[in-house]
């Protein structure tokens, strides 16, 4: 969570992005959810020396994000950002996987290195998928879909309290940091001490703040009972263009169309 | 210590997704069941303040290096285990979504590993006997020092067995708890010395809420017996659901599970679903993959089937290369020629 301070920076982006209007930004919420879902499943689900046949499902990917136009730009920054876990544990796996399973010409490929690559591929496109469906859908969207598929409701409003409030409060956090440092010179009061004292003193604002926001919703009529709001009931044009991506999800599973591909390419140009 | 959607199989992840929405289904239930309305603005904030006190990070003295809060142990102490759930795992579900830590697969691991072993795990039998109704500051912060190291020991064992169970990474058992157990215990100690020191700091400023919250949450020995047991059902039930699903797509899968050594509890229960689909499988002469692991040179018996590239030969391979390069050519392009379009609207 280093790059928490940036990745809050274009939190707004996230939100203008998610309001724009495309073919895939139209679509409802829960068929954008299930898909992304089926997709992340589909990916995981391949073998552990599987590359090339993974390759078509980033064309899918990059297919959305053109239809829906998202910059590839922000799923790449992303990207890039959140990789070390992966990388880091991929990075294992051609020092402790030396099995020879590939010859390309003179160079011999161990099945250490085609696993890391594997993880990699795996790493850009279930991320990538994410972030691409919370730029569709808009958190709000997403929470909607998933209160219809039987997340409890409770839960939906805690996610969608937490993502009100998440901007007013890494607000004050960011202004605390910032008034800190500007008071410590050579990293004095940057201690357990004064952190302790910091952040007690957030929480208890944070506290009297539920407290007043529990009064103002009070004053608006709040009985206890939590009303969201329901989103649109499918239309045919949503059940048509899902059947058409699990289709083509399930086939890009099911058979390996960059080989096929090549192999029709390489027997025209014998 | 956040799982990747990339180091997961299908199995365990979706074994680990299904526990958690039982186990988020639950605490729904309980908190809603005992829901004082205050609380339902108080849990959103409370939420947004981890994501606030992460923002500011402290140095650790000696070793020039920084941290800051996790939250999990604060979120038990001030709301009790159950509504401290449901915080925790909205919060690592926005931070899935939109700082892409995680992944939507792994998201049922990581609110496992770091929502279920603080809060009950951690805090009813640790923090809960040693700190008592926290009116004595040391053993408030033993008590706190401690569930935090626990939680987070048992978090990190959590991320190295399912990562080892989904067959993944190659990286041995031993040698990734070796890495992953040190860590985590510095990682602990230096949560629990914040959690304490934060909780002895409302103590001393506003003692009301720690002692509301103590006082006005017991928890039911029975209701963790029953969380235990909606875990294992629904581990059991998900299990057979999903060797279903991936023997109906034969590769891989199985044998990664098959070789780990972690989910003989899995496997037991459906057997016959098993062997039924080895069965099938056996007709659909899918198999060939099933020989990776075995040295023996096997380029001539897999050649016609085989989804993928280690087992091929020469021929396939370029295929393999040929195919791969266009398509990911044709991802790229597909990208730049209707991002160009858009730009023109």
């Amino acid at each position: 969570m280093a790059n928490i301070e940036s990745a809050f920076v274009d939190l707004g982006l996230l939100d203008a992005l998610a309001a724009r209007d495309s073919i895939v930004h139209r679509l409802d919420p829960r068929v954008k959810v299930m898909t992304a879902a089926l997709f992340v499943l589909c990916v995981v689900s391949f073998d552990k020396y599987v590359i090339a046949a993974m390759l078509p499902f980033a064309l899918f990917l990059s297919l959305v994000l053109g239809l829906a136009g998202i910059p590839a730009r922000f799923v790449l920054k992303r990207l890039v950002l959140v990789a070390p876990f992966a990388v880091l544990l991929g990075l294992f796996n051609p020092f402790f996987d030396r099995q020879i399973l590939l010859h390309l010409g003179p160079v011999a490929v161990s099945g250490g290195w085609l696993s890391f690559l594997s993880i990699l591929l795996r790493f850009g496109l279930t991320v990538g998928a994410m972030l691409t469906l919370i730029a569709v859908t808009g958190f709000n969207g997403v929470c909607m879909a998933m209160e219809k598929m039987g997340m409890p409701k409770i839960f939906a409003v805690q996610l969608l309290l937490l993502y009100r409030y998440i901007f007013v409060l890494a607000d004050e956090g960011q202004r605390m940091h910032r008034a800190r440092a500007l008071r410590s010179f050579d990293g004095r009061g940057t201690g357990i001490t004064t952190y302790g004292h910091l952040i007690g003193g957030l929480l208890l604002r944070t506290l009297d703040r539920a407290q007043r926001i529990h009064l103002a919703m009070l004053c608006r009529g709040f009985d206890g009972t939590i009303r969201t709001s329901r989103p649109p009931r499918l239309v045919a044009r949503d059940v048509l263009l899902f059947a058409l991506a699990c289709l083509l999800l399930i086939a890009m599973r099911r058979y390996d169309c960059s080989l096929l591909l090549g192999q029709f390419l390489t027997e025209l140009v014998p | 210590m956040h799982m990747a959607d990339a180091l997961l199989s299908p199995a365990v992840g979706g074994v680990m997704w299904a526990t958690t929405a039982a186990t988020i289904a639950f605490c729904a239930k309980k908190t809603q069941r005992d829901l004082d309305d205050r609380k339902v603005p108080l849990m959103g904030v409370l939420g947004a303040f981890i994501f606030a006190a992460q923002m500011i990070n402290f140095t650790i003295p000696a070793t020039g290096s920084s941290g800051h809060l996790g939250g999990g142990m604060i979120l038990a102490i001030l709301l009790g285990p159950y509504a401290a759930f449901l915080v925790i795992a909205s919060v690592l579900t926005v931070q899935a979504l939109f700082f892409a830590d995680g992944g939507l697969l792994a998201l049922g691991c990581n609110i496992f590993n770091l929502g279920v072993f603080p809060c009950f795990i951690a805090y009813p039998l640790i923090y809960k006997t040693i700190a008592g109704d926290g009116k004595s500051p040391k053993r408030l912060a033993f008590g706190a020092t401690l569930a935090a190291i626990v939680s987070l020991q048992l978090g990190a064992l959590g991320v190295v067995l399912e990562t080892v169970a989904s067959g993944i990474s190659a990286l041995p058992l031993g040698d990734f708890l070796a890495a992953m157990l040190p860590i985590h215990f510095a990682i602990g100690l230096v949560e629990g010395l914040v959690t304490t020191a934060v909780i002895s700091f409302v103590w001393k400023a506003r003692p009301e809420i720690l002692a509301y919250s103590a006082v006005s949450r017991p928890l039911g020995n029975l209701s963790i017996a029953k969380v235990l047991t909606g875990l294992g059902l629904a581990a059991i039930v998900t299990g057979g659901a999903l060797s279903w699903f991936a023997s109906s797509f034969p590769d891989g899968l199985e044998w990664s599970m098959a070789k780990t050594s972690g989910q003989e509890e899995l496997e037991a229960p459906h057997q016959g679903i098993h062997h039924l689909l080895a069965g099938i499988q056996e007709k659909t002469a899918f198999l060939p993959d099933y020989a990776f692991q075995s040295n023996e040179p096997q380029a001539s018996a897999s050649e016609a089937s085989a989804p993928s590239w280690p087992a091929v030969d020469a021929g396939t391979t370029t295929s393999g290369l040929v195919g791969g390069g266009l398509t990911l050519f044709l991802a790229v392009a597909v990208g730049f020629m209707l991002r160009r379009r858009t730009q023109f609207r």
